[in-house]
């Protein structure tokens, strides 16, 4: 193996990279993925590269690992790489979407593939709910976040206010607090 | 585009910027306005439609793509997906560019910090108004809530949890319980 920095890939490349990513990607655990691949396998990256962008993908909005394909496009290969590899993430995977979706539409007929695909709803909660109880414990035991935390609960899920009002009230409030503390 | 799409787009373009963490945070919201407000499907339809992008691969906002499929066919997918993931894309792709200039450790230790509750809210909120809107009953919660704990506890393959969810359901309507 030679030592030197390997030539970054193309934004063709890129593209067939985030496009196997996301057509295997089931249910998270995706930054794991990219680590792998772009850190440790290729040595594309340096490590605290990635976890900066990481961590700005984390804490701006948007999916994590569509943020995270924009950084890792963008550190490599510029704008075409950044819009390559948003491309790569996106598209194949909507496509797939649909026609999974157009293959139950067609077994639409049998009452049990609705029934099937109820069971598959209510474990597919559980991993919408797991991730919120996961979330939840990462926030600090302190008057204030806990306030924030179960107003944002009250406001959407029982008032159904409109997220984004609720998001950005809940959300200014809650980072200027944390910024003031430091 | 077609006004529906456009409508679609107009739905989806705000709720990007609301999708904090993973796509999750965003579908309480989806719901009130794709069923409640807008009636463009049923509950029913959205609990499948959620399933289903469960099932798939890539980013959990696809749901947002299968909606808009489902409303508008092509043109209602493709605004569906730019909208949901178009604003948040050019937020990162502005935020890339400018950070090798950017001091912002301690500004970005405070969104991650401060956005860490909203963030549990939402999602908290989102499994709430799935939870309700199940049309199960409470078999359908307790297969849910069993989910939740396997999830917590175990290192369990999430993609092999839905199919059990799936064909235990399958199995209970076979044998004429549900």
């Amino acid at each position: 193996m030679p030592v030197s920095t390997p030539e970054p890939p193309s934004p063709a490349q890129l593209f067939l990279i985030f496009a196997r990513i996301g057509l295997t990607s089931f249910g998270g655990g995706l930054s794991g993925w990219l680590l792998r691949e772009f850190v440790q396998q290729r040595k594309l990256m340096s490590e605290e590269d990635f976890l900066n962008g990481l961590s700005i993908a984390q804490a701006l909005p948007g999916v994590n690992v569509t943020n995270m394909a924009i950084w890792i496009g963008y550190r490599l290969g510029g704008r075409n790489g950044a819009i390559a590899s948003w491309l790569g993430i996106v598209v194949p995977a909507a496509l797939l979407i649909v026609l999974i979706s157009t293959a139950f539409s067609a077994l639409a007929g049998f009452a049990l593939t609705h029934v099937a695909l109820a069971g598959a709803a209510c474990a597919a909660i559980g991993l919408s709910l797991s991730m919120g109880l996961t979330a939840a414990r990462r926030v600090p035991r302190r008057a204030f976040p806990l306030a924030i935390m179960a107003a944002t609960f009250v406001a959407v899920a029982i008032l159904q206010w409109p997220l984004i009002w609720t998001v950005l009230v809940a959300g200014s409030l809650s980072v200027a607090v944390s910024y003031s503390r430091g | 585009m077609p006004a529906i799409a456009l409508s679609i787009l107009v739905v989806f373009l705000p709720l990007s910027l609301v999708t904090i963490g993973g796509g999750q945070s965003a579908v309480a919201d989806m719901h009130r306005q794709i069923v409640d407000l807008h009636g463009w499907m049923t509950a029913s339809q959205f609990v499948d439609a959620f399933a289903i992008s469960r099932l798939a691969p890539g980013p959990g906002s696809l749901l947002a793509t299968l909606i808009g499929w489902r409303i508008a066919g092509p043109w209602g997918a493709l605004a569906a997906t730019i909208g949901i993931f178009g604003p948040t894309a050019l937020l990162i792709y502005g935020v890339a560019h400018i950070w090798s200039r950017f001091e912002g450790a301690r500004l970005l230790k405070a969104l991650e910090r401060g956005l860490r509750p909203v963030a549990a809210g939402t999602i908290l909120a989102a499994s709430y108004v799935l939870l309700a809107s199940l049309d199960s009953g409470w078999i359908g919660r307790g297969l849910a809530l069993a989910s939740t704990a396997l999830l917590m506890a175990t290192p369990i393959n999430p993609l092999l949890l839905i199919g059990g969810g799936a064909g235990c359901f399958a199995l209970l309507h076979l044998v004429g319980l549900a």
